[in-house]
């Protein structure tokens, strides 16, 4: 099937789709539970609590400096479960696929959510396959749910509800990559830009800083939004009052130059592997160290405090002493005029 | 960054406000006429850095704002004709129209496509010869230019399905006309980017006429602060003047090629401003050597009637008489997911910079 496209009697169910199935989901996702072939993914969970969740990509283009829709999918999900404190252990893969999208771009998309599985330690044990009809999706659309499992310590962890003024909020790194290097490409064909997207498995980094019994009270992976909208959702939610310390915030350079031209904030800009934590104000400098020591969290730093005033307020100290809250964005950002 | 890290130095911005507050001996009133001044001083938080005496006022400089709600029905019908492509900068779809905006007619299918610059524009109709391709001008001499580029480039190479609806505007004659309406403005905070082109002397009337002092300002927050500052001495010592504090951009004589270009391309026209009404002179049409590519001229569109909204005082905003709390509607039944009137749409708007950034 090299140099060959999809087909729409690939999503069939007759013996091109057999053909794609044993020969490209089957041979990259290979494992136990697929290989039984049936129609449900037959689990056994050895767990009271288990984190469930689901996600769609429709991210353009499919191929992008730093991964492709495929590595997006399976990072996004395990994401997910990351941050609600669960260990990820089993992935769903669904496709929606275009009509006339060459093989080896799905060869490739299906190997690199073979790699981050692989990454991450969780299996693809179910799937599916639909072809659409040229122009009824854009290349292809992959929906991933995942499972995994929950210890009852952690269960608080996606609520936020054990917050107080005094924890400090950390983050693993530079904001804003994922969602500016998707603007340039999109916007910039020629535009010779080295930045490349943050898409990466956070699970292994998050469970290093939980296992360690830091006290950590809440943690969100920062994506569509960016930094703003998770701590503004955090400080309404939880009627909290946020400060963060925007010279503590890592923006790459490149990164801040493509945000100023294009006359986008960062701190509303997607990230795909960046986790946002609040942790208790005596464990967050081992936090900081153990996140530093994974080589998602090299960059790692504290950006901000929970304090007792500006309730209900995420609230911005500029670089320059000024103060301003952050609010959720109407919209998508758009491009300024001048 | 170069030119960004300079201009956001902390212990420059404390030096600075500490000479403003020594030099706050009276109470004055400084307006900005340009969104992207309006947008950086609520995003610093420099109102907060602010002596009592000193009273910040956002005038009509957001391209989007000023423009009115007959253009945005006119740029909604073009885009309701089959084989047009509309394009535009982002801020203005989400502008609302009398009942519809670009938004909704892209959610029902009409070709919208948000462009950077006029080139993306042309791109767009090179490889479309079946459509008409429109690009929504607006903005003030600083996009003017680039729009005057396009429209040249057009015509030399050719293309027949480009068009111009052009909504664009000279700032002079509203700063003239705030100040004949009797707004209280002791000096102008004037603009980095349409100076740029025009050069300094289109305010030279200002100190002589009208004893208004003049600053153009940079937009980083050092930039903005030593402006106001500048504005504060000129107003103490009774000494108006035109002065350049943006001085790494803008020159006395402009840039001379893209003003020659605008004066080739367009002719001025009256023009319909919102909050001010039709100014005598501020706008600008295509020239006649230029006509082939006037959407206006060549494209003849049945526009709905204009209906304006009720209880927006986007209008008093304009002119800096109000301020954006002192509406009504104001983070109520205006917020930037639901603008009633523009002013709340582009992050250049006075009510969406006060939203976003000014409330605490």
């Amino acid at each position: 099937m090299e140099n060959k496209t999809i087909l729409l009697g690939h999503g069939s169910g007759g013996r091109l789709s057999h053909e794609l199935i044993r020969e490209l989901f089957y041979k990259y996702f290979s494992n136990a539970v697929l290989a039984g072939q049936s129609d449900s993914a037959l689990l056994q969970i050895d767990a009271r609590n288990i984190a469930f969740t689901t996600d769609s990509y429709v991210v353009d283009p499919i191929f992008f400096n730093g991964g492709n829709i495929g590595k997006l999918a399976v990072c996004g999900t395990v994401n997910d479960l990351a941050v609600s404190g669960a260990v990820p252990k089993y992935i769903s893969a669904g496709f929606i696929i275009e009509e006339g999208l060459a093989f080896d771009d799905l060869k490739s998309i299906v190997a690199s959510m073979a790699d981050e599985a692989q990454k991450a330690g969780v299996i693809i044990v179910t799937g599916d396959t639909k072809v659409v009809n040229k122009g009824q999706c854009d290349k292809v659309f992959i929906n991933t749910s995942g499972i995994g499992l929950l210890d009852e310590k952690h269960q608080h962890i996606s609520s936020g509800n054990t917050i107080k003024p005094g924890d400090k909020i950390l983050i693993n790194g530079s904001i804003a990559d994922h969602g500016m290097t998707i603007m340039a490409a999109r916007n910039f064909e020629n535009f010779n830009t080295d930045i490349h997207s943050d898409c990466a498995p956070l699970n292994h980094m998050i469970h290093a800083v939980l296992n360690a019994g830091c006290s950590v009270k809440f943690m969100r992976d920062a994506t569509r939004g960016g930094i703003a909208t998770v701590l503004c959702e955090l400080a309404e939610h939880n009627n909290l009052g946020i400060e963060i310390n925007e010279s503590a915030v890592l923006i790459k350079e490149n990164v801040r130059g493509i945000c100023e031209l294009l006359g986008f904030d960062p701190f509303y800009v997607a990230n795909e592997g960046k986790v946002l934590m609040v942790v208790d104000c005596r464990d967050a400098d081992k936090a900081l160290q153990i996140m530093k020591q994974n080589d998602l969290g090299k960059e790692a730093s504290i950006i901000g405090t929970v304090v007792n005033e500006s309730r209900g307020k995420a609230i911005l100290k500029t670089t320059i002493g000024g103060k301003r809250i952050m609010d959720m964005l109407a919209g998508e950002q758009l491009p300024r005029i001048c | 960054m170069k030119y960004i890290d300079e201009f956001r130095n902390a212990e420059l911005v404390k030096i600075l406000t500490e000479k403003i507050r020594a030099e706050a001996k009276k109470e004055i009133n400084l307006m900005e006429v340009c969104g992207g001044h309006t947008w950086a001083i609520q995003k610093f938080g420099i109102p907060s850095l602010m002596p009592k005496e000193v009273r910040l006022i956002s005038g009509p400089g957001c391209p989007v704002c000023v423009t009115g709600r007959r253009y945005i029905d006119q740029a909604i019908a073009y885009s309701r004709l089959n084989d047009t492509i509309i394009t535009t900068f982002g801020d203005l779809i989400r502008v609302p129209g009398s009942t519809s905006s670009l938004n909704l007619e892209k959610s029902k299918g009409a070709d919208i496509r948000i462009v950077y610059s006029i080139l993306d524009a042309l791109k767009i109709a090179r490889v479309n010869p079946s459509k008409k391709v429109i690009f929504l001008g607006i903005g003030f001499e600083a996009t003017a230019s680039s729009s005057a580029a396009g429209v040249f480039n057009a015509k030399k190479e050719n293309l027949t399905n480009f068009f111009l609806f052009s909504s664009h505007k000279i700032m002079p004659p509203a700063m003239s006309a705030l100040i004949d309406e009797g707004i209280k403005i002791n000096g102008y905070l004037a603009p980095g980017h349409v100076s740029a082109i025009t050069g300094s002397h289109i305010y030279d009337e200002f100190p002589v006429k009208y004893k208004v002092g003049c600053v153009i300002s940079g937009f980083e927050p050092v930039d903005i602060l030593q402006s106001i500052y500048m504005l504060q001495q000129q107003v103490n010592d009774e000494q108006y003047r035109v002065e350049i504090q943006y001085n790494r951009v803008v020159n006395h004589e402009g840039n001379l090629k893209a003003k020659e270009l605008i004066a080739q391309v367009f002719t001025l026209r009256d023009d319909w401003w919102r909050g001010l009404g039709v100014l005598k002179g501020s706008g600008l049409g295509l020239s006649e050597a230029y006509a082939d590519y006037d959407a206006e001229k060549m494209i003849t569109v049945a526009v709905e009637k204009t209906l304006e909204e009720k209880g927006c005082i986007c209008g008093e905003i304009l002119k800096g008489l109000k301020k954006p709390d002192e509406c009504r509607l104001f983070a109520k039944a205006c917020t930037p997911s639901n603008p009633v009137g523009s002013c709340m749409v582009s992050h250049e708007g006075a009510c969406a910079a006060y939203y976003n950034f000014g409330r605490h």
